[in-house]
């Protein structure tokens, strides 16, 4: 049996009721409770915090001070002047590549997933179950599986280590497909189409107008999903990329991670680089997380 | 059925046409980057290429290979006992990560937490942080000289050693926990909120606590979602890679063929044998199909 949840697309995002669920509150608990959750959040922090910490050092105070606090000698804006500046600044390219990656990717995905999750549920047509059911077994094919051969296909087409080699593959979502099926399934009202093909509205009309617009919550959802997956690929552009100016943010970093057995310099500009392409994500989660929630339950497997 | 009104056959042709119109560019992408490189694999992984002359110039002849490349896979002592280092990873690294994404969602949820909003974009903050870029973070607190940690434990007298043979595995579980289990959270969280209210006032009426409103209420309404993320956390463990890869840099213990997917890496790129590569990538997509299967098989007919 496969039962979906699937929640109400208006119920708002707030805590409000907390109120309701007080059971036996009492101060006590309440200082129990939010230690423990203080003593956990130090666990998540503490590594984005020893990095802040050790990009504001010079090579010689990294090793020779205690890594969780600074140093007396300043050094953050010098070591992230030359992150920056470093090979002709290599490293903007390399999040400017991975913006590009996962902007371009995600958005396109996300429409792509969307369009054809709107098919299979608001349509009945021969083959949707069979095209659905090969689609949800690309839910569950590893992403790593698949980099392999597509990078020996890619290259019989001469498109390895060239930007679309990592953006195509970044355009499709089986998971985002099957979410935007399911919850098109629930929320988008038949009536409401057949009313707007009454007023004589093209169906491809009707999409772009009422079924993107009701499907609003679940492509947050989607993107955000999606964003999250390209910029943290990292197999897919090892495998096919070999041109270092190619590099998304993952790669270059982690080449530079390489070189510092040989070039303690490297120590610098890692962490500095480590720093700078965390701190965008880091706000970006804090902010988007109440977003990520229109559907991310529906369809939960049983 | 709308079909049988008259305005609905005029257009009909147009409704026939139109989802085929919105499925097509999701599915001619879907079958280049999925449906045709899992046949590719398939295809080599029974492909044999066999090389003339000393360095193939004479000409490269592939034929049908049968099971050899699979033969050959299997008889490979170190992918194997990559596949056991995973299962054996995945049986203490899965259950932990669940465990404590549940006990902070239900902590969360529960009235005693404050700033709940806060701590929950704490924790869910290192999702978006990639594995590579968290794996050079957690390097740096494992490498002896660098680490503080090492350091404070030092102070105590506690030698710590991250990097070891025996202990960098658990290493590894530990970026991986730290990655994904405020991600896994936060799927159970939205479940939680989806409980209805009156539950909770009908378990408050009959004078429940809030231990046993998680244990009796919340957790078997949550199973959906703790299914959900226990499936994506097998997948995910199968296919480790980034973390492996990257800290081998500073951990020697890490071999080429520490994961499997690090071990169907180097067989194509350092060994270059792409049939046996491709074997590989397919007996690690198998096990974790089976693996997925078994789970959900083996919970079902508990519920039941």
């Amino acid at each position: 049996m496969s039962t979906t949840t699937v929640s109400k697309p208006a119920r708002t995002a707030g805590s409000n009721d907390h109120s309701n669920r007080s059971a036996g509150r009492s101060a006590g608990m309440t200082i129990v409770v939010t230690g423990l959750l203080v003593i956990v959040a130090l666990y998540f922090i503490v590594p984005v915090y020893w990095v802040l910490v050790a990009a504001s050092k010079t090579s010689e105070d990294l090793f020779s001070t205690f890594g969780f606090w600074f140093a007396p000698n300043f050094a953050l804006w010098e070591n992230l002047t030359q992150v920056v500046t470093y090979d002709n600044g290599i490293f903007v390219r390399w999040f400017l590549n991975s913006v590009l990656y996962a902007g371009v990717g995600s958005l396109i995905a996300t429409y792509l997933a969307a369009a054809g999750g709107y098919a299979l549920a608001k349509y009945k047509f021969k083959g949707s179950n069979l095209i659905f059911g090969i689609i949800l077994g690309g839910v569950l094919v590893p992403g790593t599986a698949t980099a392999l051969p597509l990078f020996l296909l890619f290259s019989q087409l001469g498109m390895a280590n060239t930007y679309w080699s990592v953006l195509i593959p970044s355009l499709v979502s089986p998971f985002g497909l099957f979410l935007c099926r399911i919850y098109a399934d629930a929320t988008v009202d038949d009536a409401l189409l057949e009313a707007a093909r009454l007023d004589g509205a093209s169906e491809l009309r009707i999409f772009h107008t009422i079924g993107l617009n009701i499907l609003t919550p679940a492509l947050v959802t989607v993107f955000l999903f999606q964003l999250i997956g390209i910029w943290n690929n990292y197999f897919l552009p090892l495998v096919m990329l070999a041109d270092s100016q190619l590099y998304p943010i993952t790669l270059g970093l982690n080449n530079w991670l390489s070189q510092v057995d040989r070039l303690p310099e490297f120590y610098e500009l890692t962490t500095g680089g480590v720093l700078l392409s965390t701190i965008p994500l880091v706000i970006a989660m804090v902010v988007l997380q109440r977003f990520w929630r229109g559907g991310l339950t529906e369809g939960a497997v049983k | 059925m709308s079909s049988t009104q008259p305005h609905a056959r005029k257009l009909n042709a147009a409704t026939r046409r139109a989802p085929w119109i919105l499925l097509a560019p999701f599915l001619a992408l879907f079958t280049l980057t999925f449906v045709l490189p899992i046949l590719t694999a398939v295809g080599s992984s029974f492909t044999k290429v066999s090389r003339r002359g000393l360095f193939g110039e004479a000409g490269v002849t592939s034929g049908f290979a049968g099971f050899a490349n699979y033969a050959q896979a299997i008889g490979d002592g170190n992918f194997i006992a990559s596949i056991g280092r995973m299962l054996l990873f995945g049986i203490i690294q899965v259950p932990v990560m669940i465990v404590l994404a549940t006990i902070l969602a239900l902590l969360l949820e529960s009235a005693s937490a404050k700033w709940p909003g806060l701590f929950r974009a704490a924790y869910f903050m290192p999702y978006g942080v990639p594995g590579v870029i968290a794996t050079i973070l957690w390097s740096f607190l494992y490498v002896p000289g660098l680490s503080p940690i090492v350091d404070v434990a030092g102070w105590v007298g506690l030698d710590l050693d991250f990097l070891g043979a025996s202990s960098v595995l658990w290493s590894i579980a530990n970026i991986v926990t730290w990655s994904y289990a405020g991600y896994n959270m936060l799927i159970i969280v939205a479940q939680l909120k989806a409980i209805p209210n009156e539950l909770y006032e009908a378990a408050r009426v009959d004078g429940a606590s809030s231990f046993q409103i998680a244990w009796r209420i919340q957790i078997p309404l949550i199973v959906p979602a703790l299914m959900l993320t226990t499936v994506f956390s097998i997948i995910g463990t199968l296919q480790l890679f980034a973390e492996p890869q990257v800290l081998s840099k500073v951990a020697p213990a890490i071999d080429s063929q520490f994961t499997p997917n690090l071990s169907a890496f180097t067989t194509a790129f350092a060994y270059n044998d792409y049939n046996v590569a491709a074997a590989q990538a397919v007996l690690i997509a198998v096990v974790a199909f089976v693996l997925s299967f078994v789970f959900l098989r083996f919970t079902n007919r508990e519920d039941s």
